[in-house]
């Protein structure tokens, strides 16, 4: 009776996918590139001292000749990140389903959730090294758990229970549980923003372990490293330190980025067919 | 008239919001029969869709009885009697056009072939043939709703409630999905309860044209369609239609219709009567 005209959206090629994103990051490249040229010719130009900032190529030239001690040390200190991000993300994620389900507890207890949240709590970094030992990593790992816990408890919480009411009535026409409500809509909904939480908590995680490394901790970690190198004028030497530093955090923040569009391969923003 | 079953009774149906405050629905009595296309229409704001959802199980009414498929609403709501479309498609985005459609089969626990085959089904019945894995956001207005109609009619409801569900498409679009929608009732045979503030969709469409007042929302008159079926583009420039036109726009006029009109009702009203000059 209708004749629809309508045809399948034409998803794009492969190759012509990957060209394209590698326009799209053309500006990036062009101002990273840029960027580094700029601050190695301003220092170089303008003879700016060592220990106020160090041109790139001497904290790469320091990175190289350090590189064995820097990677352990980095790696020293992503383990606390790490750790800490896995502790308090879990923590988060569980305590976000038990206030999302018994929505009472919920309302009672997340104005303290969201006041914590305002909390420095990267200022309790000493007590948790007396509770836990200055030199066990379990320390840095409790502030980094606690860092990444608020951010990922308020963003899951939120992404749990702003689900549109007509899902929630379609669920209920076909005689859904609670249970299965939570599994096939809530939880679903929530997941974009469970991966904000979860990337901002990388950042979170990387900051906790080194300042947490400032407050004492073994010789191993970078935080320590850097703030030795700081206080012997070795200043290039804890620029490297801070290079290595970035390229752990970026590649944490990464991986965690790559894991959202490999599980939201449906959501709009993750490219894929049309306009 | 006794001897057919009914599958929606309802007797002294009412509805009050904010502890009395507003009267949404006073003593509705509507008798819905087997295979039966019931629409109701009224000015928005007349309980329209509060009754459909009370039908639905998915509001309480405030007093009178609900007898679906001779049990109450809720074990019928339970017993899976009801497919339910809105007036948003209401999909959801992490799936694709075929797991919308067989979200309903999974809850209800269908084996995966079947459940493969009824969905292959529905997407033959509502044309939607090339786009199984595409995702909502890929689709058109039109074509999410008939993914929303498909994933209603999956599990073979008995009743079909839908809740304006063309509302918010433009008129080529929703003038399609009206043929459409008469010829997926007459190939499911499910009785359908359909919400709309359109007069002329409301006759186009229906066997009956229930026409409600706005408050407190009562039952005006019922409108018997008798346009032959099946109906189709050439139904509209039938005589007796704009008759029957001209019949639920009295009605709606006797229940204050016209005064309390507002946004899209109106101009669906004043359409419908542009329609008659």
């Amino acid at each position: 009776m209708s004749t629809t005209v309508v045809e399948p959206i034409p998803r794009g090629t492969l190759g012509a996918r990957v060209g394209r994103s590698v326009w799209d990051w053309m500006p990036a490249v062009v101002v990273f590139v840029g960027g580094i040229a700029l601050w190695e010719g301003l220092v170089r130009g303008l003879d700016v001292q060592n220990f106020l900032l160090p041109a790139p190529s001497a904290i790469v030239d320091a990175f190289w000749t350090e590189r064995d001690t820097l990677w352990g040390a980095g790696w020293f200190t992503f383990e606390e990140a790490l750790g800490g991000w896995v502790i308090g993300c879990g923590a988060a994620i569980l305590a976000a389903l038990v206030l999302a389900r018994w929505r009472t507890l919920g309302t009672a207890l997340m104005p303290f959730a969201i006041a914590a949240n305002a909390v420095p709590i990267i200022a309790f970094a000493p007590i948790t090294n007396n509770w836990f030992g200055t030199l066990n990593q379990l320390s840095k790992m409790v502030i980094a758990a606690v860092l990444c816990f608020f951010p990922v408890l308020v963003n899951t919480l939120r992404g749990l229970t702003s689900v549109r009411p007509q899902q929630i009535e379609l669920m209920r026409s076909y005689a859904a549980g609670e249970r299965e409500i939570f599994r096939r809509v809530r939880i679903p909904n929530a997941l974009p923003f469970l991966f904000t939480g979860l990337k901002v908590a990388t950042v979170l995680a990387m900051i906790g372990a080194i300042v947490g490394d400032y407050f004492g901790g073994s010789q191993d970690a970078l935080g320590i490293q850097i703030r030795r190198q700081a206080g012997i004028f070795a200043f290039t030497e804890a620029w490297a330190a801070i290079l290595v530093a970035s390229i752990l955090g970026i590649v944490f923040y990464g991986a965690v980025a790559t894991v959202e569009r490999l599980t939201m391969r449906w959501h709009p923003s993750a490219g894929g067919a049309a306009e | 008239m006794n001897e057919q079953p009914i599958v929606v009774q309802l007797r002294g149906v009412s509805k009050e919001f904010g502890h009395g405050h507003v009267q949404a629905l006073e003593e509705i009595d509507l008798d819905i029969r087997p295979g039966e296309f019931v629409s109701l229409i009224g000015p928005s704001g007349c309980g329209k869709s509060t009754l459909l959802r009370i039908v639905g199980d998915l509001i309480k009414p405030s007093g009178g009885e609900v007898v679906v498929n001779g049990k109450s609403a809720p074990q019928a709501r339970l017993d899976r009697d009801y497919g339910i479309v809105f007036q948003d498609a209401v999909l959801f985005d992490w799936r694709t056009v075929e797991k919308n459609i067989g979200l309903p089969l999974e809850i209800m626990g269908w084996e995966r072939r079947k459940r493969g085959e009824r969905v292959r089904e529905m997407v033959e019945l509502v044309e939607l043939k090339g786009f199984e894995s595409h995702h909502p956001w890929q689709l058109s207005g039109g074509m999410q709703q008939r993914v929303s109609i498909a994933r209603a009619l999956s599990f073979g409801p008995p009743l079909l409630l839908m809740d304006e569900p063309f509302g918010a498409l433009d008129e080529m679009t929703r003038e399609r999905l009206n043929l459409e929608l008469l010829r997926i009732w007459e190939q499911s045979g499910s009785t359908v309860i359909f919400v709309t503030h359109s007069i002329s969709e409301a006759v186009f469409l229906s066997t009956r044209v229930v026409v409600i007042s706005a408050r407190p929302g009562r039952i005006v008159g019922i409108v018997d369609v008798d346009l032959r079926q099946p109906r189709n583009i050439e139904t509209r420039e039938e005589p007796r239609f704009a008759e029957l036109i001209r019949e639920v726009r009295q009605l709606l006029r006797k229940g204050g219709g016209f005064d309390a009109a507002e946004g899209s009702g109106e101009e669906d009203l004043i359409v419908a009567e542009e329609g008659l000059q």
